[in-house]
């Protein structure tokens, strides 16, 4: 039985296919820091975030994870707040925090009651400048990332393929090292190490402060002002170019680990917004992966995984907001029956039609129709607003680039990805990784019956 | 499609206005409007301003737990149902939505299936996704080659679950916990059960959990009240009356204390120790959240968290919770840890929990606990989407309609007295299941 429905009768009310773009206001203080203010007053809260300028990709020789070892140090006490106070006082005041590193940046945040921003701005202005790096508590917290390395990526057998796959990508650009950093040299890490680095980056000219929410961007600044204003700014290294050089000719790995299913990565030496020689480039890359991986109706999956029934998962991905070029990179795990190499052909022959055939219209016309809508839904997360805003700002682009996107990906011409695949979905630039699966047990418990009243297991 | 509004018959029901001093917080709970419509659906309404979105949330009584002996078949029902419907294939489904920029997603866990539809509240837009949605949830196909196909892809996905020590920590939890109870298996399926469905069993399935009479529908965006009325009915349109499914058993509670372990060839040694913890709408709901938020749910600033990670460095994360279900649901003390360490993480979590059930929380700790939860309730509402699960939440498991009202005023009510009594009455470390997975577990 069909539903016979047409259109549903609506009340009339203005119906606008986009939401107003959201107004940002930037400011900036005396010492460099600079301000970002975007107000949302659908609910009385307010996300702050923290955004410093270093990550994985300033590190260098033996130090890889030292951004990240000093993340985790800066809830370790300041001159004023012992370790840990910083997390009570958020938690007390109803808030939710936590910080993340990336290649490109360091950030730390805080989401709370919109009456509390007060209580962030202060204790992250302290710790900006204030941390006092403990030893006894550095070498417990060594051990807290240690264990997150083994967590999240040591026992992870497709977060180990990863981190291979980068290394042998990258040949010198930075982005060859793991974010949470080589075992030996997180283990080799020092307090003196992490003292350097915080004195070198920290600082209020190395640093946005971005707010979203229930707040009036006046009455953030002079808030910002009087917690941040009186921190002294640094002098700033300079940041080496540390580029990549051209890559000459397909790399190939093989990652054998303890696993239940193979698994494909390839990985094209691509441009990010920031590097692109012509913007539109990057764009044009953008909506290549919406072509291939933008949901239900994409190629991969209406293609390989429903058409020829080759992958079971098969994924796109491009990274537009990166400091450094980066990768477009494909991904897919082969159907029982099928292998790594026929997948990888499927992968290779996707590429090949975005370089010799020009999009159809109406698929061009769906991957925008989702990045408008996407922009709409995208709104209604506050933190996300902030994360992109931090984000363009901290990799070194303006950010009204963000503002920009939607009109930008709605201006890509079908020639216009032919044009970029062309140039940069090339053999000579791909690195294609597999992960050749060792047997695991099968994973059937040895039931072990143990009196363990006060939880005694050897 | 027209649709005569004035065949249901709405029942706003308009939160008593109370006259409590609320904190900010709570004075902006929205207000959730609800009626039923004549065939017996149940609709929950919040409107909302500032973004043209709409989000609408059905949940049915379609989980794991009704698998019956066929393990895997709520889930398997679930993921097929936008891989053709009415006369529409995978691919045109997709392309309706995705032309108008609509995202409809479809999931099982054990108490309930759901199917979620985030549009733009343009009219036409909407309508072609209404449409769509509407056909997706009443007239799955089920055909042949879609189901060979997904059910290949469920038993990788389950093979998958073998390399994840965490994963088989958490099966082999859950399977000696609930034992013959339809909470034990994983909401997956097994490699053997699934290998064993049918696409006839997923039509059974489907007609008999789908129905008007055994789910809820929340909408939640910018449109008007009559705008939703039209919304439910015509999703619900083509779906039987049917009856909701007969309530679960309550799972029975194991004697003694066990633990099991499974060598695994992992650098950490995944933990999970518990027992049946509580079920939602439970008289001690409020002192058993409070007072694990004290004990282990408040991240870093929890007692476990505090004594395992921030004390020890022992592991990157240790928590214990409650996971209210429909019927009883499980605690779980949990945490990670380098093999070499396991025994010693695991006595530390355990001592932790028997010093908080002896000795309960201090004064200090609660307040601190009830200023957290009751300060950060905005935070639980403070998106579309958000306040859309929120409400199907309510909505699905009966709670009262005014639980985002009273929630701060119960957890302000919460005494330290409250807490040990209902810790003591759960809580038994003799009694814990501790599954070990990883090169630690002997």
């Amino acid at each position: 039985m069909l539903l016979r429905g047409l259109r549903l009768l609506l009340l009339a009310a203005p119906w606008p296919t986009l939401a107003a773009e959201p107004q940002v206001r930037e400011f900036r203080l005396d010492n460099g820091l600079k301000l970002l203010v975007q107000e949302d007053h659908r609910a009385p809260a307010v996300v702050s975030q923290v955004w410093y300028k270093v990550g994985a990709g300033n590190e260098h020789g033996g130090l890889t994870g030292l951004s990240h070892m000093l993340e985790h140090m800066m809830f370790k006490g300041t001159r004023k707040h012992p370790p840990g106070e910083f997390s009570r006082i958020i938690a007390a005041n109803g808030g939710r925090e936590n910080a993340f590193t990336g290649q490109d940046y360091t950030a730390y945040f805080q989401t709370l009651e919109k009456s509390r921003l007060p209580v962030s701005f202060e204790l992250e202005a302290d710790r900006m400048r204030n941390l006092k790096l403990i030893e006894a508590e550095f070498v417990k917290e060594h051990q807290v990332v240690l264990e997150e390395r083994r967590l999240r990526t040591d026992d992870q057998p497709r977060a180990r393929m990863q981190e291979h796959f980068e290394a042998v990508a990258f040949t010198d650009s930075p982005y060859r090292n793991p974010v949470v950093g080589w075992p030996d040299d997180v283990a080799g890490l020092t307090l003196d190490d992490l003292k350097q680095w915080y004195t070198r980056w920290y600082a209020p000219n190395n640093a946005t402060l971005v707010v979203v929410g229930d707040v009036d961007p006046a009455e953030v600044f002079k808030l910002a002002k009087k917690f941040f204003g009186p921190l002294k700014p640094s002098v700033l290294p300079p940041i080496k170019p540390q580029g990549e050089v051209e890559q000459l000719g397909l790399r190939r790995l093989t990652v054998k680990v303890p696993a239940k299913l193979p698994n494909l990565l390839m990985g094209y030496k691509t441009p990010s917004l920031k590097t692109a020689p012509n913007e539109t480039e990057a764009y044009a890359l953008e909506v290549a992966a919406g072509i291939l991986d933008g949901g239900n109706s994409a190629r991969f999956s209406s293609r390989l995984v429903r058409g020829q029934q080759i992958a079971a998962t098969a994924g796109a991905g491009y990274d537009l907001y990166t400091r450094r070029s980066n990768l477009f990179t494909l991904e897919g795990t082969p159907v029982q029956g099928k292998s790594l190499p026929e997948l990888e052909s499927a992968l290779l022959e996707e590429i090949r039609r975005l370089r010799d055939e020009p999009v159809p219209v109406e698929e061009l016309q769906r991957v925008k129709a989702q990045v408008l809508a996407s922009h709409v839904y995208q709104l209604d997360s506050m933190f996300y607003q902030a994360m992109q805003l931090g984000t363009a700002e901290t990799v070194g682009l303006d950010w009204k680039k963000i503002q920009e996107y939607v009109e930008q990906v709605n201006a890509v011409t079908a020639e216009q990805v032919r044009a970029a695949a062309r140039k940069y979905l090339v053999d000579d630039h791909l690195t294609i990784a597999y992960l050749e699966p060792l047997p695991l047990p099968e994973g059937a418990p040895a039931p072990a019956e143990i009196a363990n009243g006060g939880g005694h297991v050897r | 499609m027209f649709v005569d509004a004035s065949k249901t018959t709405p029942r706003s029901i308009r939160l008593a206005l109370c006259l409590l001093l609320f904190s900010a917080a709570a004075a902006a709970v929205p207000e959730i409007q609800h009626w039923t419509t004549p065939r017996g659906g149940r609709v929950y309404f919040v409107p909302t301003e500032g973004l043209p979105l709409v989000d609408i949330r059905l949940v049915f009584d379609a989980g794991s737990a009704r698998d019956g002996e066929k393990f895997g078949l709520a889930n398997l029902t679930s993921g097929m149902l936008d891989t053709g419907a009415g006369d529409w294939d995978a691919d045109a489904i997709a392309r309706r939505l995705e032309n108008v920029g609509a995202l409809l997603g479809t999931g099982a866990g054990r108490d309930s299936a759901y199917l979620t539809l985030r549009s733009l509240t343009h009219p036409d837009k909407l309508a072609t996704a209404l449409e769509t949605a509407g056909m997706v949830l009443a007239h799955p196909r089920f055909d042949a080659k879609d189901f060979n196909r997904e059910q290949n892809r469920a038993l990788l996905a389950i093979k998958q679950l073998g390399e994840d020590p965490g994963e088989i920590a958490e099966i082999a939890f859950m399977k000696s916990l609930y034992a013959d109870h339809p909470y034990a298996h994983p909401t997956e399926g097994l490699q053997e059960t699934v290998e064993k469905l049918t696409r006839e069993d997923l039509v059974d399935f489907h007609k008999r959990a789908y129905t008007v009479r055994n789910g809820i529908i929340v909408i939640v965006g910018q449109v008007q009240r009559a705008d939703a009325e039209r919304m439910a009915e015509r999703l619900l349109a083509d779906l039987p009356d049917g009856e909701a499914l007969p309530a679960l058993p309550e799972p029975a509670p194991r004697a003694g204390t066990e633990t099991v372990g499974t060598k695994f060839p992992s650098e950490q040694t995944h933990v999970y120790a518990g027992l049946l913890g509580m079920k939602i709408n439970d008289p001690d709901y409020f002192p058993l959240y409070v007072g694990n938020h004290i004990l282990g749910g408040s991240g870093l600033v929890s007692r476990i968290m505090e004594e395992v990670r921030e004390k020890r460095g022992y592991a990157y994360n240790a928590y214990s919770y409650f996971v209210p279900m429909r019927v009883t649901g499980p605690f779980e003390i949990g945490l990670q840890t380098k093999n070499a360490q396991t025994g010693e993480a695991l006595r530390v979590a355990i001592e932790t929990v028997q010093d908080f059930i002896d000795r309960g929380p201090t004064d200090k700790e609660l307040d601190a606990a009830k200023n957290n939860i009751m300060g950060g309730f905005v935070l639980r509402l403070d998106s579309n989407q958000k306040l859309t699960a929120e409400v199907a939440s309510i909505a699905f498991f009966d709670r009262p309609l005014d639980y985002l009202n009273t929630f701060t005023r119960k957890v302000q009510a919460v005494t330290r007295e409250d807490v040990m009594r209902a810790f003591k009455a759960r809580v038994d470390t003799g009694k814990l299941l501790t599954i070990l997975v990883g090169g630690g577990a002997t």
